[in-house]
């Protein structure tokens, strides 16, 4: 194996490795932190079947966005609809042994690349140009879009443009990388940028902004039952206190510990 | 009138370029030493205040899933940058609530987090120096806590959560606001907001009696500490002297007498409101629970109905039953035996929307409409119930009770324009512990949006009474309608619509309702 491959490979594990370990971290953390208070948010579910189709709304459809900016959402939602495509269309490069036939339906989902570019332009240009999302915007905003940006048209580049690197390397390399019979990958530029920025967007998932995906899940205003009148809510450092305590009925002069 | 140089009100909402630091400024009065350690901070700000808020900052995003959450899960898609009403008022994107969340988050990024650790500039994160806290102490106090930024937010990401931290934060350093804290210092000590002592209390209810009597000729009562009345009516203070007010309180009253549900108010838990929720403390907010739950206990009553208070009914109906257990599932023994006593049969507490709500559907209460056919009423959906509880335990029932109780008292109604009610209602200016003279320029900026939507109204349906059930909103729309030339005394309780039509009976004969 080339000293590419084996760098490519070590950093494939590495930033897979930095990703599950880290959301991991966060999915525990965001678990075992306690909510203490009922906080829905208007319109709130009174019962569990109202949060569970809410949360699908907001998931699937981004309906809070839609809401407040119909640009923002369009942009938004059309990028995150491709990229789910076309994570689709890349499964089938990792698939050990014969290809199911689902799979190779996905070919046309490559077109997703389109508007998976016209949602970042969108994006990006609503944060140059809006001076309110200007002001809000920090140099990792920028530059997570440009990322993808990247991303999505070198993989456009090798499938539009004629520059696709040799299909039986590619498809060794990935199935390598799963079934840990590790080979060497193709050596095209625009391959090499396009797999290495995608480790990097894997690597950096726990550490930035990426956290929304997990985090919208455990938002304890979308996720949250609207019935604090009829079941008693309670975190477990508060009834801590009510039981580690004397209650004295007058507990009106005492201070907080 | 206060003097604020504003510009000629429209009937649409712009949404304006930002100008930078234009609410700039030291923030509302800090509480004095006295103040504050009443409340258990420390008296003056500490020496290692960075250190201590910095393990507070710490300590409450591990106990608050929602505040860690929020901090990390913003992506500054920026949907809620025209939300707020301080930004629409007054253009300083410090208001826009992300660039609010941003004083807290880019402090939390620097400290708790690896890439703020390690590229600060990259993600924005930032020191917490002199300058970082004077803009926390100035913006944080430039938040209502309506939470109408979270209805829009993709997340949920609700930003009163993240100003209540930071409040609390600065609260344990010991830089506090004078006017929520020393409010609160008056309720743990008398009882009510006002400092208002019982035979102060006494009398008022007295003199209402009379001028109920005067006018109507009948005797209505309003009854206080009386042992064993089903009802134990907590309503803010403000119902007691402020005006509009206190046409409400006489509403409630003559809403029992029809009734005929025994009721009573509490001199030991006269206020409603609980200013705990502003400055973020549990703990305080939990005693002023609690004084409520003794309240009931000691008067022995069966029923909590809270009156026309926003937050309150926010802390009563979401918080009550986590606070002080009335609800079920507490523990202790005070709880258990308030579960004893109370009504299974009603939810507890109710809102006396719901309470009167519930008389006008069982055919209870007659109006005579017509006593308020002079009027064209709107109603403005006060933010903590419009955003944090519910009413009548179906979808929607905060919007729809309080409008149908003013449908059953006024034959002209008319609401505002639809972005600017019910869930997406903007907020008055004066809530989240705002309602101080200090903040007088930023009150009346931040009702703008709201003087827009009622303007559009006024042209369109003629409307000429705005009613609310928040004591903040009326003393607010009393102070800021000149402002924006609108007749300071169009702001009514829904309970006086209900006081001028509702068709008293005389309790004390048998009459039939035909004879009066």
């Amino acid at each position: 194996m080339s000293l590419t491959s084996i760098i490519f490979t070590l950093f494939c594990y590495f930033s897979l490795l930095l990703f599950f370990i880290g959301l991991s971290y966060k999915i525990i953390q965001y678990w075992q932190t306690p909510v203490p208070l009922k906080i829905p948010i208007t319109p709130a579910p009174l019962k569990v079947s109202g949060v569970f189709m809410r949360m699908i709304r907001e998931v699937l459809l981004f309906e809070s966005l839609f809401k407040s900016s119909k640009w923002t959402w369009f942009f938004g939602w059309i990028f995150h609809f491709a990229l789910v495509l076309l994570f689709l269309r890349h499964l089938v490069y990792f698939w050990p042994g014969e290809i199911p036939a689902i799979l190779m339906k996905t070919e046309p989902f490559k077109y997703a690349a389109f508007p998976l570019i016209i949602g970042l332009l969108g994006l990006f240009g609503r944060r140059l140009f809006v001076d309110r999302v200007r002001y809000i915007s920090a140099p990792s905003d920028y530059l997570m879009l440009v990322l993808l940006i990247v991303i999505g048209g070198s993989g456009m580049l090798m499938t539009f443009a004629h520059n696709h690197p040799n299909i039986l390397l590619v498809k060794s390399f990935a199935v390598g990388l799963i079934t840990l019979n590790w080979s060497e990958l193709p050596s095209d530029l625009l391959f090499l940028a396009h797999i290495f920025l995608v480790f990097i967007l894997i690597a950096i998932f726990p550490i930035s902004k990426l956290l929304h995906a997990p985090g919208v899940f455990f938002s304890p205003t979308l996720n949250q039952v609207d019935n604090a009148r009829n079941k008693r809510h309670i975190s477990s450092w508060a009834r801590q206190k009510e039981t580690d305590k004397e209650v004295s009925i007058e507990q009106n002069s005492e201070k907080d510990e | 009138m206060a003097e604020v140089d504003i510009d000629k009100l429209q009937t649409y909402i712009k949404i304006p370029a930002i100008q930078k630091d234009s609410m700039a400024g030291d923030g509302p009065f800090k509480a004095s030493a006295e103040i504050q350690e009443h409340l258990g901070f420390p008296r003056e700000k500490v020496e290692n205040w960075q250190q201590v808020a910095i393990e507070k900052m710490a300590e409450t995003t591990s106990k608050y899933r929602s505040v860690q959450v929020f901090l990390d899960t913003c992506v500054k898609c920026g949907a809620c940058t025209d939300k707020c009403h301080y930004y629409l008022g007054t253009s300083d994107p410090k208001n826009m609530p992300v660039a609010r969340q941003d004083l807290f988050r880019s402090v939390y990024r620097r400290h708790f987090t690896f890439a703020g650790k390690y590229f600060p500039k990259l993600v924005g994160a930032k020191e917490l120096d002199d300058a970082m806290l004077d803009d926390w102490y100035n913006y944080f106090h430039q938040c209502s806590q309506c939470r109408r930024c979270a209805v829009f937010c993709p997340y949920g990401i609700d930003t009163a959560e993240i100003s209540m931290a930071a409040r609390e934060v600065m609260n344990v350093i010991g830089v506090g606001q004078k006017y929520s804290n020393q409010i609160l210092g008056r309720i743990n000590k008398i009882g009510n907001n006002l400092g208002m002592p019982e035979p102060a209390l006494r009398d008022t209810l007295l003199d209402l009696e009379e001028e109920i009597e005067k006018e109507t000729g009948i005797t209505v009562k309003l009854p206080l500490d009386k042992e064993h009345a089903e009802v134990l009516m907590v309503t803010p203070s403000a119902d007691f002297f402020a005006e509009p007010h206190i046409d409400g309180l006489i509403g409630y009253a003559k809403v029992f007498h029809q009734s005929a549900v025994t009721w009573t108010m509490s001199s030991y838990a006269s206020e409603a409101a609980n200013f705990g929720m502003f400055i973020g403390s549990y703990e305080v907010m939990r005693q002023g629970a609690l004084r409520i739950r003794k309240a009931a206990l000691d008067l022995g009553v069966s029923r909590i109905v809270v009156g026309e208070c926003g937050h309150a009914w926010r802390v009563a109906y979401s918080f009550w039953n986590t606070l002080s257990g009335i609800g079920g599932g507490a523990i202790d023994e005070y709880a258990l035996k308030l579960q004893r006593q109370l009504d299974s049969n009603y939810p507890q507490p109710q809102h006396i929307i719901e309470f009167t709500y519930d008389l006008i559907k069982k055919g209870m209460l007659t109006f005579d409409k017509t006593k308020n056919d002079h009027r064209k009423v709107t109603f403005h959906d006060s933010c903590n119930v419009a955003r944090g509880s519910n009413m009548g335990n179906i979808e929607n029932g905060q919007f729809i009770l309080p409008r149908e109780v003013i449908k059953a008292a006024c034959n002209h109604f008319a609401d505002m324009p639809n972005s600017t009610i019910k869930a997406s209602t903007f907020c008055c200016g004066g809530g989240g512990g705002l309602l101080t003279d200090d903040l007088i320029e930023l009150r009346i900026k931040g009702a703008m949006p709201r003087m827009q939507a009622l303007k559009q109204s006024q042209e369109n349906d003629g409307v000429n009474t705005l009613a609310a059930i928040c004591a903040i909103c009326k003393s607010q729309f009393s102070k800021v309608l000149p402002n924006y030339d609108f007749d300071p005394y169009m702001i009514v309780s829904v309970h006086q619509l209900v006081s001028d039509a509702l068709v008293l009976s005389d309790k004390s004969q048998t009459k039939t309702e035909d004879s009066l």
